[in-house]
Order: structure tokens, then sequence, then C-alpha cells
């Protein structure tokens, strides 16, 4: 039986862990933050009919018909505006195109706006509609929203890896930066400590607080808005355990010279900015062009959300997630190896 | 067994052009209390660091306990205390889970409680550090120092920025790890500090020592023990002629408008001071004598005070 008292490892442990719970605004960025993210990006995009498509009828010669032409169709909210305020709303995105009476008729928008393609098809078939088209090929809609499909289940394991990410590049860096430029780890490495054990202890202080903030997410979307967990929980833990290591080992690394808080957060920044916009965490990365996707797989962040996707999602097994296990543990690898070189102690 | 506790020669540390310390030789015996006593930036902390196995010297070497920092350094680190300059104990744990922290890096040492009780702060074990005084905090880190019953303490500055009575508690807590036995190196700018707690003390100054020895010896060094200091009225010329020749003067020093004689007799030396400056027309704005101090040792050593504030 282990002293809990006189045992070094525990003790650092509990320094972490307690610094931790006694700062409230460390608790919201880990516990409330996502889960409030996930509600709010949730409600935003649940349950979205057929989405209304706003353009612009410039007026002139003929203005008056084709407004009336788009007026008809059920998802076009047209409005009739002089040349110069229309060109003005099409560049501030609050109409998605601007469409001009003539012959032919002129559908001036951005092609590298998302609406855009929409626009255009909704406009060019209401005006044809409206100019008498028959349809060869009778269509009949069916709507469908099905679990595990919806914009809310690529979210919340998104939003579950960014969290993991954060967490573990924060919760490691920032702890040992502030013990750094206190000084406490010069009196500390002056004392017997061991510093594997120090180093060890900031590692179990994350693991204690990441079944915490998974177990909040996870519950959150399964609760809130059904979001599924069809894998195993074993696979699940497996995954989140290999990601939050590989993310503590980029805590370690930022946190391995840095002298002040301002140093760190910077460092960061530059680890994580790339992955929160490219690992797939808010859209998917395959909207990047075909030569970055080698990239963006190597990403450790884009292993994990994948990873943690194919378990919740699709209820993958571990032995379906090689690439992406085997990603991370590189990563990890590389990142302890790097960080204990270049670690100093004052 | 070696009857030196530390024994360092030749240490030099440089940073950049700055040498900090230059070639410094030091001996500290067991069961004493030794002080370094400088102004700011004259290489306390740099020393003392290198002694503790902190800071790498560029040249010389270090014994310590009989043993060596690249031999011996797990045994030497379990039988020193330290308290370092400027290290901000972790605010958001209670006193007693600091003390309980350092205490886990050691096999063996003191109870926690019996550390509190040595440095005071029973009453306090459950406070949170960032609610404690500047006072109760240095008793803090002493506590931490002292927790793994240490042969040799080390204290950097312990009393700097405390008030009289906060300094004095921890005057009392220094004073009775010595009557247990222990061996302390402490460093200081406040030359009461030295002279209450040292046995022996090494002045410092731009990284060398410039003189060693117990308190009253350093004093007695000046050859005389009373400090006669006066002022003359704005205006008044000092007079050119010298006052060496005075009853009983060995030392005079004039800085901006004071002059400071270093005497043996104040009764002789000052009516004849007085009757000497009222023949040359000058007049006192004011005197003070008192007994002369390391801070006047250091000043007719350096022709500078000690503390610049
Ligand atoms: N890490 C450092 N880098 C550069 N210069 C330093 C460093 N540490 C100390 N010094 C310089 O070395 C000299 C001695 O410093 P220090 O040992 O801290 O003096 P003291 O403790 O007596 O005030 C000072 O001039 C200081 O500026
Ligand atoms: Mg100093």
């Amino acid at each position: 039986m282990i002293d809990l008292r006189t045992n070094s490892l525990v003790q650092l442990t509990l320094w972490r862990t307690r610094e931790f719970l006694r700062e409230p605004e460390a608790i919201f960025w880990v516990f409330a933050f996502p889960v409030l993210l996930a509600f709010a990006l949730g409600l935003a995009f649940q349950a979205r009919g057929a989405e209304t498509v706003r353009v612009a009828v410039q007026r002139g010669n003929g203005h008056g018909d084709v407004d009336a032409a788009l007026r008809a169709a059920p998802n076009i909210e047209p409005v009739v505006l002089d040349s110069g305020d229309a060109q003005r709303r099409l560049r501030s995105g609050r109409v998605a195109m601007v469409v001009t009476a003539g012959d032919p008729v002129t559908l001036r928008y951005d092609s590298t706006r998302a609406e855009s393609e929409l626009a255009r098809a909704v406009v060019v078939n209401a005006l044809e509609e409206a100019a008498g088209r028959r349809d060869v090929v009778s269509i009949r809609d069916v709507r469908v929203r099905e679990r595990g499909a919806r914009y809310i289940d690529f979210l919340i394991p998104g939003l579950l890896g960014l969290n993991i990410m954060g967490t573990g590049l924060w919760g490691v860096g920032f702890g040992i930066v502030k013990t750094r430029q206190q000084r406490l780890l010069k009196r500390c490495i002056a004392s017997p400590m061991r510093k594997s054990q120090y180093l060890m202890a900031q590692m179990l202080a994350r693991l204690v607080f990441l079944v915490l903030e998974v177990t909040a997410v996870i519950a959150f979307g399964l609760l809130v808005f059904q979001v599924p967990l069809r894998g195993s929980v074993i696979t699940l833990t497996l995954v989140v355990f290999l990601g939050a290591v590989t993310f503590a080992g980029f805590g370690l690394l930022v946190a391995s010279r840095a002298r002040t808080i301002e140093g760190v957060s910077g460092l960061m920044n530059v680890v994580m900015v790339p992955m929160w916009i490219g690992s797939g965490v808010f859209f998917a990365y395959s909207h990047f062009p075909d030569p970055m996707q080698p990239f963006l797989k190597a990403l450790p962040l884009t292993a994990l959300n994948d990873a943690l996707r194919a378990v919740m999602l699709d209820g993958a097994a571990a032995t379906s997630l090689v690439w992406m296990l085997g990603n991370l543990t590189l990563w990890a690898i590389a990142s302890f190896v790097l960080a204990l070189r270049l670690f100093r102690w004052q | 067994m070696n009857d030196a506790a530390i024994s360092c020669s030749g240490l030099v540390k440089r940073y950049g052009i700055v040498t900090a310390v230059a070639g410094l030789d030091l001996d500290v015996r067991r069961g004493e209390c030794f002080g370094l006593l400088g102004p700011n930036g004259a290489g306390k902390t740099t020393t003392i660091e290198m002694i503790q196995g902190i800071l790498a010297p560029d040249e010389g070497t270090i014994e310590v306990l009989g043993m060596n920092w690249s031999t011996d350094e797990r045994a030497l680190r379990e039988r020193i205390g330290t308290q370092l300059q400027e290290t901000k104990l972790p605010e958001k744990l209670k006193v007693e889970e600091v003390v309980t922290l350092f205490r886990s890096f050691y096999k063996h040492g003191s109870q926690v409680e019996e550390v509190l009780e040595t440095v005071g702060l029973v009453e306090k074990r459950e406070a949170f550090v960032v609610n404690l005084s500047g006072g109760q905090r240095q008793r803090l880190a002493v506590a931490c120092a002292l927790v793994c019953s240490p042969d040799l303490l080390f204290l950097d500055e312990p009393t700097t920025g405390l008030d009289p009575q906060a300094r004095h508690a921890l005057w009392n807590v220094v004073e009775t790890f010595r009557r247990g036995g222990g061996t302390t190196l402490l460093t200081t700018h406040y030359m009461e500090e030295a002279e209450q707690l040292c046995d022996r003390v090494a002045i410092i100054d731009h990284g060398k020592i410039i003189a060693l020895g117990s308190p009253s010896r350093l004093i007695a060094s000046l050859g005389a023990e009373q400090v006669v200091e006066f002022a003359l009225e704005n205006g008044t010329p000092m007079p050119a002629d010298t006052m060496e020749r005075l009853p009983g003067v060995q030392r005079v020093t004039h800085d901006d408008q004071r002059t400071r004689l270093t005497v043996s007799t104040v009764h002789a030396t000052v009516p004849a001071l007085m009757k000497f400056l009222e023949d040359r027309g000058a007049v006192l704005s004011e005197l003070t004598t008192h007994h002369a101090t390391l801070e006047d040792v250091f000043l007719a050593l350096t022709g500078r005070h000690l503390r610049d504030d």
C-alpha cells in the first residue's frame, strides 16, 4: 500500500489537479465551453428546412417580369434594387446574386461562395419554369433526416477532438510555463524530486480531467441531440487516450523552452490554428484541394477526428483504425522525444 | 570526517560580458551560520546557486558535506534544504499541502506538523498561499526548506522586503535551526541581519570577497568602534584642515553633505570636534553617533553604501 502523503508522484499529480480545480476559468474552458459551442452550433444547424435564396433584381428594362417569376418560386426571395445598391449587397454577401433582365438574362455571382451554386440552380429553374418549360422527367422529393448524418453528428466528434487537443496543450503547457516563471521548477530541482515524475504527474493530472471532459461532451451530444455512440466504449477509450497522450506531448513540447505565458500562448496558436481549420472540426477537410489532402491527413487532429467519427458514427472497430492510431502514436513519440531533449528546468 | 560543510575555490561565473562571480574562495564550517553580505548585484545569488548545484560554475571547484555535485547529486539533494530568491510557491495550494508536497520529495525528514510548528504557521495550515502575508510566505518557504531535516540550509535573502517584526520571526527560526546543530549559508544585504545571525560573514562586492570574519572582528578591523557623523548648514564650506588629528579619530570619510569620523572615544572626540568647527565658523545642522556596524566596514572598504535606498 502506498502512502499517499509521502508518495511524490501522487503529491505532484495532486498539486496540478488542485490548481486546476481551484481555477474557475479553467473549468469553464474545459467543460462548459465545448458544450456551449456544441449547443449553439447544433441549434443553428438543426432541422433546417430547404434554404431560402436571397437575390437582387437590378432595376431596368423588364425587371418586373423577372421579379414576378422569382417571387413565384417557393424558395427565392427577390428584391428589386438600383444597380449600385445591388452590387453593394452582392459584395457584402447579403444577396447571393444579381439578376439583370434581358436576352440573355445576366446572372452575376461569386463562384467561390458556397451558396452561389444553389442560387444559380434555383434561379435558372424558376426563370425557365415561368417561360413555359415542360419537364421531361417527373420527380418526387423525399426528405430524410437520419441520426448520424446530420451536421451535429459531424460536429460533436470534431468538438471532442478539438477539446482534447486544446486542453492537452493548455493543461500541460500552461501549467509548466507558469511553474517555470514562478521559479518553482528551479526550486523543485534543487530538491531530490525526480524530473521524470514531475512530467509524469502533468500527464496523470491531464488524464483525470480527460475522463470528465470526454464524458461531458459525449453525454451532452447523446442527451440533447441524440448523437449516436455506435462503436464500443473500449475502442473509444483507446482513441481518446491516444489522442490525449499525443497532445499532452505537444503541450510538453511547446512548454519545453518558453519562459513566459505570452510566449507559450503564441506557440500553442501556431500548433493549433492550422488544425482548427484543416483537420475537419467544423467542416470536412475534403473541401481543400487534392494536393493538400496528404498533409491534412498527416495532422494528428485529423487522425483523431477521423477515428472519433468512425467509432461514434460508423461503429468502427479498433482494427479498422490502424492508420489513424498509428499516426497518433508516431506524433506522440516524436513530440515526447523532442520535448525531453529541449526541456529546460530553469 | 571533514570539518568543512562547504568548501569552494576559484569560483567564476560569467554572463556574456558580465562577470557575476569573479574568483571566489569560501569555506563554511559545520554548525556555523555563515552570511554572504553585499549590495544588489554583488553576485550573492549566483554564488549560492552554484554551491547548491543549480548553476554550473565556469571555473572552480565545489565540495558540499564532503561530496561533489558531479558524483553525489542525489545523496546531496537529500541533505540540503533551500529557499531560493524570488520563488513563488503555488498560490492555489494550502499551506499544509505545500509542505506535504515538498516533504514527499525526500526519503527522510520531519513531520509536516512539526515544521509548521517550528515556523509558526500551525494556525495557517488550512490557509491558501495566496492569502498569506509576505512574512508568512517567507516562513512557508523556509518550512519547505526545513521539512527534509537538512544538515545544510541555504537561504537567499530570506527577509528582503519584510517588516521588522516579520524579520525577527524569521531570525528566530534560523536560530532554532542553528541551535539544533545545523549549518546555514545565507545571503543578505541587511547588515543587521548578518550581525544578528551570523557567526562569520563574507562581504562580497563585484563577485569577490573583500572581507571575511566574524561581525565583531570585521568591525574591530576599523580600528575603532564608534562612528560620529555630522552635516553642516547649507552653504557653509567644509573646513579644509584635516580632522584626523582630533583626539580618538581613526578615519575620516566624506560623502555628499555628510562627514563620518570613525573614532575610539566619542567623549573625547565630540568636544574637540565642536571646538574645531566653531573656530572655523562652521555651523552644524546635524550630529549623530552610533556603534560601528558592518555597514561602516563596507563603506570603509568600498566608499559606497550597502543599500541604495
Ligand atoms: N541569468 C543572468 N543573466 C545575465 N546576467 C545575470 C544573470 N543572473 C545574474 N546576472 C548578473 O550577475 C550579477 C550578479 O547577480 P546576482 O548573483 O543575482 O547578485 P545578488 O544576488 O548579489 O544581487 C548582476 O550583475 C546580475 O545582473
Ligand atoms: Mg540575489
